[in-house]
């Protein structure tokens, strides 16, 4: 099995969401996560789906997703090859006054900013990869995570001749 | 989308469809009116389309069905929303699952109704995403001449299917000035791809260097019309021919070089020797499995060269060896051409083609077949005798399709049609109208049985009252029949849910629709009827009833290769 990021140019227009996601429903596909956001170009939108499958699900995705007519461009990112951050915030326990300074101290190790310090919470946002969220996830664990919300991850791959 | 406009003109919505539908040639709709699509139906009787009236909606998207795959111009039909569409929904699965080109228009509720789950109000476009190839929901009426234009050539192009406008009535009665695109261009939309030179040239070497080749139609060669360039590669390289069951007709049956359909109930000499080769070119396949059995077992020792339309099939179900991806006609005109540049010469005298003839030749002779009179093979060889072999056949779905499949030899390309992939009971009738209404000028028989008969009977209005005389040869044995066979087969003969107890009488039924029901019971009274079927100028149900013991064979279990298929004993 591998995971795979997908980059999917699709028109601007009401239900295309609702017929990608349909696709991967009807089709047995997995959505790990999906984030999407209008490009530079307002008449198209970018999707992002993260999707872990083995290499002849993935590839039957990216032909499914092409078919498509709403689809512009369907591209599956080399994942070496792009950069890729998920946003997500933590809002963390504060049970006694010294978490808030270790809270404080763990989220700069991770460049995450601090919001909202609380008496009882606070709210920690980071960007970051999935492996770098999971580990200060696990740290986090300690002082107790009250809510998690993740946006799922959006990428760009890298130019070719760009060293 | 970039158009090309020309010329606006004030009118309302609906008046706009027509005019639209008009510019692209449609001259019949098959449809239902009620509440959110009376202003079509005001303006569709003002214009010079045709309206065929159903009974009930699925009928009429059957209908549009059959008409397109005949004319392989999409079929319309029209259903008002909430259950209107919803009804509609089995004849768009159906469409999409065979990849016919289909135009379907619904009404939909007020546009400032829509969400407020208005009477009738359905989210048809929702419901119908997964088997449809595109829809459309215009806001404004100013949109519909341009999604009408997109949408005939989205449904018909490429890998046809169908298309849906759900039109909310507001925006069929507002007025506007509206434009009337010549041309439309869809960005996403990348119907045919050019066949790739090399892989077609690496196609030929890897069948020409093949010892025991055989090539398999499927049902695009039928869409794409690619019998004759089918034709010649196959007597140029005497390669016999085997079809999936939606391939039927797409190699005339009566050749020397055809199997006929592999499959679950495949030809015995097409599944066996299909088997036996060592490379396949598979052109119009999705590799069903019904056509191939289990994909593992199918692929072993074997090489697949995978001509397609659509570049999403090819390793979809099957690795293959060489894909060629675009519309098959042109990738087997290339094939063809590389071999006319080998000067490659027929040679009969192979050792393969000698077993493929012995093959089949056994086969033909040895297959058994039922003892009675009025057994499933007799019939149909006799309604194959006295058909002209032009004639348009479809079926219903069951034990009568596959002794089609086995039994009615398909001569003339294109003339056999069947619910292949969604396997909808209740298809055969209602799109034997529309391929009638396609082509006027030829019989047109449903062959039927009588569970699947039962599911759409009713349009024996439609045919009667609007002078479409087709046939129904119904080979009755008052039982859903197939699932009687899997029960006798798999479930140690406990028969649940499957005796239709003699209900009703097919020929009292024909008559009180004004059509003509004769029960034939005899050779001789079916050589009859068959004759008077094709002499009359109203529809006609004949009768056959028939042993409800009889099975299909040969027959391939379910999860099983084809060299599994059971045989009779």
């Amino acid at each position: 099995m591998v995971w795979a990021i997908l980059s999917i140019k699709v028109e601007n227009k009401p239900g295309i969401l609702f017929k990608v996601t349909h696709l991967f429903r009807s089709r047995n596909f997995n959505i790990d996560s999906i984030s999407v956001g209008v490009t530079e170009d307002k008449k198209y939108s970018r999707m992002t789906i993260t999707t872990i499958g083995d290499e002849k699900q993935i590839t039957q995705i990216v032909k499914q997703l092409d078919k498509m007519i709403d689809t512009i461009e369907v591209r599956r990112l080399d994942v070496n090859n792009s950069v890729y951050r998920e946003l997500v915030m933590f809002k963390i326990k504060v049970s006694k006054p010294e978490d808030s300074m270790e809270i404080n101290k763990l989220a700069s190790a991770y460049s995450a900013k601090t919001h909202d310090a609380k008496k009882e919470s606070i709210i920690v946002e980071m960007t970051a990869t999935p492996h770098q969220i999971s580990a200060f996830e696990e740290l986090a664990k300690k002082f107790g995570i009250k809510e998690m919300a993740r946006t799922g991850i959006t990428a760009l791959e890298r130019e070719e001749h760009e060293h | 989308m970039s158009d090309n406009n020309k010329m606006n003109e004030t009118m309302i919505g609906a008046t706009a469809l027509m005019k639209a539908l008009e510019k692209e040639g449609v001259k019949e709709v098959f449809g239902l009116p009620g509440g959110a699509n009376l202003p079509m139906y005001d303006e569709l009787g003002k214009s010079n389309i045709r309206h065929i009236l159903v009974r009930h909606e699925q009928s009429a998207a059957h209908m549009a069905d059959g008409f397109g795959r005949v004319s392989r111009k999409p079929g319309v039909c029209f259903a008002t929303s909430g259950p209107g569409a919803t009804n509609l929904l089995t004849g768009i699965a159906t469409a999409q699952a065979d990849s016919a080109p289909m135009v379907a228009v619904t009404g939909q509720v007020p546009v400032a109704m829509i969400g407020k789950d208005a009477f009738q109000e359905s989210d048809i476009i929702g419901m119908a995403n997964p088997a449809l190839k595109y829809s459309y929901q215009p806001r404004t009426p100013e949109e519909i001449p341009t999604m009408v234009k997109q949408g005939f050539y989205i449904a018909e192009t490429g890998r046809p299917g169908p298309v849906l406008l759900d039109i909310p009535k507001d925006v069929q009665q507002n007025e506007a000035n509206i434009p009337f695109p010549d041309e439309v261009r869809v960005p996403g939309y990348h119907p045919w791809t050019d066949p790739d030179m090399q892989n077609t040239a690496r196609a030929v070497e890897l069948l020409l260097s093949a010892q025991k080749p055989i090539i398999l139609a499927g049902g695009g060669v039928i869409i794409s019309s690619a019998f004759a360039e089918l034709q010649s590669i196959a007597e140029l390289l005497m390669i016999p021919v085997v079809t999936t069951f939606k391939g039927k007709g797409a190699f005339p049956e009566d050749h020397p070089l055809s199997l006929g359909p592999i499959g679950m109930h495949g030809h015995a000499e097409a599944n066996k020797l299909m088997t036996e080769a060592d490379c396949v070119l598979a052109i119009g396949t999705r590799f069903s499995d019904r056509s191939v059995g289990t994909f593992e077992e199918f692929e072993k020792n074997l090489k697949i060269i995978h001509m397609d339309v659509d570049p999403a099939e090819i390793g979809k179900n099957q690795t293959t060896s060489v894909a060629v991806v675009g519309d098959v006609r042109t990738s087997l005109r290339i094939f063809g051409k590389l071999l006319m540049d080998k000067a490659v010469r027929p040679s009969d005298d192979n050792p393969w083609l000698k077993h493929v003839k012995e093959t089949k030749q056994y086969w033909r002779e040895n297959l058994k077949l039922h003892p009675g009179e009025m057994g499933a093979a007799k019939i149909l060889r006799k309604l194959r005798e006295l058909l002209p072999k032009e004639s348009i056949v479809t079926t219903e779905v069951g034990q009568h399709q596959m002794w089609a499949s086995l039994f009615f030899d398909a001569i003339h390309p294109g003339t056999f049609f069947s619910s292949t992939g969604l396997g909808t009971m209740g298809w055969g009738f209602p799109a034997a109208i529309g391929a009638k209404t396609a082509r006027p000028d030829v019989p047109v028989v449903d062959i039927a049985g009588d569970g699947s008969f039962n599911m759409t009977e009713h349009s024996l209005a439609t045919a009667v009252l609007e002078d479409l005389p087709v046939i129904v040869f119904l080979i009755n044995n008052y039982s859903l029949g197939m699932v009687a066979q899997w029960q006798r087969t798999f479930y140690d003969r406990r028969m649940v849910g499957v005796d239709l107890k003699k209900c009703p009488d097919y020929v009292k039924l024909a008559e009180s629709y004004g059509a003509q029901g004769i029960r034939a019971q005899s050779m001789d009274e079916l050589e009859k009827a068959i004759k008077d079927g094709l002499n009359s100028d109203v529809a006609t149900v004949i009768d056959i009833p028939i042993d409800p013991e009889e099975d299909v064979l040969p027959f391939v279990a379910p999860g099983t290769g084809l060299k599994d298929m059971i045989l009779p004993s």
